[in-house]
């Protein structure tokens, strides 16, 4: 019996196509709109064509905050990777263990990011933090207002302290669909624990692995709130990642032009960056396939 | 509905006529010619019609704000290049 192909669920998802039409697409369009030209507001606009995109690109500033933007991410994802799986690995999987580490890792999560921010602004400083000033008191000169070792080395930790149980918590997911027959046939086999983790563990992990990598990479990438909470952006400019500069160029100077192209050759490269990570992760399941 | 706060121009509004025409007649090359099932190319990575679509629209993207920072003004060079590019995509990848 032939089946009548059916067209009416379409609708169905048209509420969605409506919402991410009125929330996505139409702003897109107006930044692009804005990277064309020149605007003072009162909706006057004058065309300058690519004249932001060349200024943009050839910008020392936007050269330097993009540099600092992927040595960021890129610290964050070296260490929230490895540092999510070997906790996600030693949590207890059943009984009371499992749910009391559960519950602690997920903490961080529910903490929203300028609070998360502020409690590393007060936790760092010499005078009443306690960070700060055990590190005062150890002789260690640390000051993160001062010093840009400092401030990268407070915001780097407060990511990780923030952002790895999202790793472990994706990675333990992984772990607990592993069947218990996988372990046994690994014992029987007289296998190491290196090789428990990479012929068992490590390729069951991998979907969600893709996932933490993606979701970490880009939330890294576009990170804003903490870092201007805890630094403002400084010492001077060594912690002023591309959003926080975007938003001193769009509100702080209100020069929408260049920002729409600032904000076009920054979506290009999160995307960009999103697609090779989704693409380098998923080509080997696809050969096997 | 007022729409000027978008600030719309005639070059931006053929910008994305021309992609939702590109991926309309995805659409309708996939219904007249069906084929877009996923495969292998050069690059060992496996994709569909729709993904070598996005593959030369963000490659595009690429080439021109490269053919500003390297060259300069005059992108219909740029242009021709992404077409080019987008042929080798939608042929080898």
């Amino acid at each position: 019996m032939q089946r009548k192909l059916n067209q009416k669920a379409w609708f169905l998802v048209l509420p969605v196509f409506l919402l991410v039409a009125f929330s996505a697409v139409l702003p897109l369009m107006t930044v692009v709109n804005y990277s064309v030209q020149d605007t003072f507001g009162n909706n006057e606009f004058y065309w300058v064509g690519t004249e932001w995109f060349v200024e943009i690109l050839n910008s020392e500033r936007f050269h330097s905050a993009l540099g600092r933007q992927l040595l960021f991410s890129g610290i964050i994802l070296a260490i929230e990777i490895p540092l999510g799986i070997l906790i996600a690995l030693s949590m207890p999987k059943k009984g009371w263990g499992a749910s009391i580490c559960l519950v602690l890792m997920a903490l961080p999560l529910l903490i929203p990011w300028n609070v998360v921010g502020t409690i590393w602004q007060i936790f760092a400083r010499e005078d009443i933090g306690l960070l700060g000033h055990t590190l005062a008191a150890m002789g260690i000169d640390y000051n993160y207002t001062h010093s840009p070792t400092a401030a990268w080395i407070t915001i780097i930790i407060m990511d990780v302290w923030h952002w790895t149980s999202l790793v472990v918590l994706l990675c333990y997911a992984g772990l607990c669909s592993i069947p218990d027959a996988f372990y046994q046939a690994a014992k029987i086999d007289g296998a190491s624990r290196w090789a428990v983790f990479r012929y068992i563990q490590f390729p069951k992990m991998n979907r969600v692995l893709l996932i933490a990598v993606l979701l970490r990479f880009m939330d890294s990438f576009m990170i804003y709130t903490e870092p201007f909470v805890l630094t403002g952006g400084g010492p001077g400019n060594s912690t002023t990642f591309l959003s926080i500069d975007l938003v001193k160029m769009a509100i702080g100077q209100f020069d929408l032009g260049p920002a729409a192209a600032f904000s076009l050759v920054y979506f290009l490269i999160v995307l960009l960056l999103s697609w090779v990570f989704y693409t380098v992760m998923t080509a080997r399941d696809g050969e096997a396939n | 509905m007022d729409f000027a706060w978008m600030g719309w121009t005639p070059f931006t509004a053929v910008f994305f006529a021309t992609i939702a025409g590109l991926i309309l007649s995805m659409i309708v090359w996939e219904k007249l010619s069906p084929g877009g099932a996923p495969r292998f190319g050069v690059l060992r990575f496996e994709t569909t019609r729709g993904d070598r679509l996005f593959v030369s629209l963000l490659g595009s993207a690429f080439i021109h704000l490269a053919w500003l920072f390297f060259v300069g003004d005059a992108l219909w060079y740029a242009l021709g290049l992404s077409v080019l590019y987008a042929l080798a995509v939608f042929r080898w990848v």
